[in-house]
């Protein structure tokens, strides 16, 4: 199987995640004024959940563009760090706009698979799965600007834990064959719910509070148990 | 057609994929240092397990049907499911749960 038919077999299921949630997101985009058009091709090319709802919803409201962007960023800085976790897995010749092409590819979830491919990543295998799962990530919000509220609330309870259930699969199977992930995933499940619960603390955005305690707790990790990386790249 | 509107979208699509392929562009060696390749290391793990915990909880209508999922999918993955049965069994917890429970 090619690295691109792979990408687009493991894109499917990402993707119908994404139109469940987008369809959701469609509903508030079209509070934004959202055309069904405007809302796919936005969708299609930001690919970004609590940024795009978080924009959407600052539009709907008549918020500035500097308060807009700064929303952006903070919503969206943990690509950052996926981007620069994902730049060890590729070639260092690799030309400068397949790494910008590539990048764009970085969501939470196709980051996901994209870490969880064996060795050196090849292009064409997050592409791939990028353009299948934007592209129902678009047509989910399109739809939902459409059809608004049409799937039952049970339904949509349901489908809105898919996209966790994709993190889950990729995070537990190196836990399983390596201690020190497992004690620095088990950390981050406590150390994160105490800072959503604890007064003050749990104030913080979420997306502020994700990109702090991935800095802190990788920082932790990588002291007490630094890991030794051979140069294929095969984190 | 409002330009307004297209403005504030154009940027949020600058700015999103901007966060994306700076770091893309910068680090173009492998990096050698083995502190930073150590936290690159962790960070995927991390910042997975932390956007799960606790949206998990938040996503559906009662918060228990959020640990049940979590706790099947946990040991779904453990036992070797790929990413679609992983989270097509949190979806069955959620549903299930939640039609016995509400």
């Amino acid at each position: 199987m090619s690295a691109f038919s792979k990408g687009l077999r493991d894109g499917l299921p990402i993707g119908m995640g994404y139109m469940a949630v987008a369809f959701s997101l469609g509903i508030i985009s079209r509070n934004a004024g959202l055309t069904p058009a405007i809302g796919f091709f936005s969708s299609f090319f930001t690919r970004a959940s609590a940024g795009e709802l978080g924009v959407y919803s600052l539009i709907a409201v008549g918020a500035t563009i500097a308060e807009m962007v700064l929303v952006c960023i903070i919503a969206n800085l943990r690509y950052l760090l996926m981007s620069a976790s994902l730049t060890q897995k590729f070639d260092p010749s690799m030309p400068m706009w397949k790494r910008a092409l590539v990048a764009c590819c970085v969501t939470d979830e196709v980051y996901g698979i994209s870490i969880a491919y064996p060795g050196r990543l090849p292009m064409a295998y997050p592409t791939a799965a990028m353009l299948l799962a934007g592209a129902m990530w678009g047509a989910g919000n399109a739809l939902g600007i459409v059809a608004g509220n049409i799937l039952p609330v049970n339904v949509v309870s349901a489908l809105s834990v898919a996209l966790y259930g994709m993190f889950i699969a990729v995070f537990v199977p190196p836990c399983r064959k390596n201690k020190a992930v497992l004690i620095a995933v088990a950390s981050s499940f406590a150390i994160s719910w105490l800072c959503s619960a604890l007064p003050g603390i749990s104030s913080i955005s979420s997306g502020i509070r994700i990109v702090i305690l991935t800095i802190v707790i990788a920082t932790v990790a990588a002291i007490i148990h630094p890991v030794d990386i051979e140069d294929e790249g095969t984190n | 057609m409002n330009y307004n509107l297209i403005i504030y979208l154009l940027i949020m699509i600058l700015v999103t994929n901007l966060l994306r392929v700076l770091p893309m562009i910068l680090i173009r060696k492998q990096i050698k240092n083995r502190f930073i390749q150590s936290f690159l290391y962790y960070v995927p793990y991390v910042t997975l397990a932390v956007m799960t915990v606790p949206a998990i909880f938040e996503a559906t209508t009662i918060p228990i049907a959020g640990v049940i999922a979590l706790a099947a999918g946990i040991l779904a993955a453990w036992f070797g499911l790929n990413l679609f049965c992983v989270a097509t069994v949190c979806c069955l917890c959620v549903f299930i749960a939640e039609f016995v429970l509400l």
